[in-house]
């Protein structure tokens, strides 16, 4: 492989009491990449981000960064290590607002003696310049998420995830749950994240998204590694097979 | 007036009754308050405002508060404490047992708190590591539990007379001299002092802090915030220590107030300090509600049941009033859900 490895997973394993979610599945991902990763429903993709993110710890296998190894007991270690990950299910607070959600965990503080307090100033000021660096349009920061459209809400998920200038991205079904014309917003903001050095993986049913952001696909079938190719060297149909297990 | 015409001049009022919605949201409840002190002191005008029933009010509402506003901070993390009321009358047995025992008042004074404290972790133990499905069922578990301790350590008989500075926590007087003149019997009661402390320690608490944040967070998603890497468990005991803590110091100020300790103490007010936090305006569901909403459904809870005292309601018609009120709080806030979702 080349040198520009920045994450790979080896023979990992994940096991839910007799349940196997994955056999012995490897992956690699490079600098600046786009991997798109398609399976079926339950062929395992949604169980390997959350190994990758550190949600899950893998049943066997192991796990490098940068080419070392590493064990992720939460998602704040993968989040150390400059992953990060957009949830199929947005992984948002709908009750708070969207600067609130977007520095979740990492807010910013101001020291007052001994305590620290939130720094609300601060982080409405980092809201906007960085909802405008990603050209995310919204009323206002202050907004409640609940309050946004479905494209919207993706739009801050990804905010969230690029707001500590992640390494690699992680994308459940970025346009699942869009309405058409918003599609083509969040693919433009992964190819930019793209051209910002960014690795990215996005998993997806749709071969629109496939073909018009990965640079390789690879397939997963019934929890194993199924097959795999740079995009150039594949077509459509040739994928849609590999979902469903077929291979010429 | 032409028809298009006609329909901006809809949207913009409508817009503007949209834009009420959250001045309402907000501010609605004390005006609710208002009202109610309007009308109690127009049907009892001699009484009602009187210096002396308005200190009656608060020092009542002082021990109950403290429940409400933990019973608050559980109810924003979408789950339940209900053994708070146990909570208060054991950690009331311990503190009076401790004075009993001859210890000096500030370690007197402590132990109430501290009971409180750890009742309300070992609550919080039972629903994360226990992995209980529902903290009801813990709290229903412990809210037996805790009354039983205190009964067994007290024998089941009420325990009377404490120091002096444990009296004036629930009863004392600020005399109030330099504005009323000397000798004046105006005052403020000290349980009102450390009420309106404790609940700005944990409106900055709540609204100024990270752990605050994130309380409100799992409220609204707890998948969202364990992705964030909060550690969601540790947070939960955080919050069930603190009401216990909390209920703890309601038992400290009960017994400043009635100079005793007695097995009935506390029953049944958990569902008291639930229905405060509902009035005001906090959701069942989680993530909603504000400080401020619970001293407003506090004040409301003993507004009432002292105006309808003052108008010698029968307790029995004072029970199907807060229990409509309840309802028909929740309700507006329905309908105030409904017309927000239409726009």
């Amino acid at each position: 492989m080349s040198d520009n490895l920045v994450l790979e997973a080896k023979s990992v394993s994940k096991f839910f009491g007799t349940i196997t979610a994955l056999q012995n599945v490897d992956l690699n991902l490079n600098k600046g990449e786009v991997l798109g990763v398609v399976g079926d429903n339950g062929a395992g993709k949604s169980t390997l981000m959350k190994v990758l993110s550190g949600l899950y710890k893998p049943s066997e296998g192991s796990l490098f960064f940068d080419k070392e190894k590493v064990t992720l007991n939460s998602p704040r270690d993968s989040q150390n290590l400059g992953l990060e990950m957009v949830y199929q299910d947005l992984a948002l607070a709908g009750n708070l607002p969207i600067g609130d959600n977007i520095f979740l965990g990492r807010e910013p503080t101001r020291k007052l003696g001994p305590f620290n307090f939130l720094d609300h100033k601060k982080r409405k000021q980092l809201t906007e310049e960085h909802l405008a660096k990603l050209k995310i349009n919204v009323k206002s920061a202050d907004q409640k998420v609940e309050e946004l459209s479905g494209g919207q809400r993706q739009a801050v998920a990804i905010a969230r995830a690029t707001a500590f200038n992640a390494k690699i991205v992680l994308m459940d079904e970025p346009t699942a749950a869009l309405a058409v014309k918003e599609v083509g917003k969040v693919l433009d903001l992964i190819l930019n994240l793209k051209k910002l050095g960014v690795s990215v993986i996005v998993i997806s049913h749709r071969m629109d998204d496939i073909f018009t952001v990965c640079d390789r696909v690879m397939a997963l079938f019934q929890g194993t590694n199924f097959a795999e190719s740079e995009l150039k060297n594949t077509s459509r149909d040739e994928v849609i097979g590999w979902i469903m297990g077929k291979k010429d | 007036m032409d028809h298009g015409e006609k329909r901006l001049m809809d949207k913009n009022q409508e817009s503007l009754f949209v834009r009420l919605i959250p001045f309402f949201e907000r501010y609605g409840i004390l005006l609710l308050i208002l009202i109610m002190i309007a009308v109690l002191h127009l049907l009892q005008p001699d009484v009602f405002l009187s210096w002396r029933n308005v200190t009656n009010i608060f020092k009542q509402v002082s021990w109950q508060s403290m429940l409400a506003l933990g019973v608050f901070m559980v109810i924003v993390t979408a789950g339940i404490d209900l053994s708070v009321g146990s909570i208060i009358m054991l950690s009331l047995m311990g503190l009076a047992i401790a004075s009993k025992a001859g210890m000096p008042w500030y370690v007197v004074m402590l132990v109430a708190p501290a009971i409180g404290f750890l009742c309300g972790m070992f609550n919080g133990i039972g629903i994360t590591l226990l992995r209980m499905p529902h903290p009801f069922i813990m709290t229903l578990g412990t809210l037996y539990i805790f009354r039983g301790i205190g009964n067994l350590i007290s024998g089941g008989v009420p325990i009377t007379g404490f120091a002096e500075q444990i009296r004036v926590i629930g009863n004392g007087k600020i005399k109030l001299d330099a504005f009323f003149g000397e000798g004046a019997r105006e005052y403020i009661p000290t349980s009102l002092i450390l009420m309106i402390v404790i609940f700005f320690i944990f409106w900055v608490f709540l609204n100024h802090t990270r752990i605050g944040k994130w309380i409100y967070a799992i409220g609204g998603n707890p998948g969202a915030a364990r992705a964030a890497g909060i550690n969601v468990d540790r947070i939960l005991i955080v919050v069930y220590t603190l009401c216990g803590f909390l209920a703890g110091i309601g038992g400290l100020i009960l017994a400043g107030r009635t100079n005793s300790a007695y097995p009935n103490a506390g029953l049944q007010s958990e569902l008291d300090a639930i229905a405060a936090v509902i009035i005001g305006g906090a959701s069942f569901f989680g993530g909603r509600g504000t400080v401020l909403g619970v001293f407003a459904g506090v004040m409301i809870m003993g507004i009432l049941r002292n105006g309808l005292n003052l108008m010698n309601v029968s307790v029995f018609w004072q029970q199907v009033l807060i229990g409509s009120i309840i309802i028909l709080a929740v309700y507006i806030d329905v309908l105030r859900r409904q017309l927000a979702t239409r726009t």
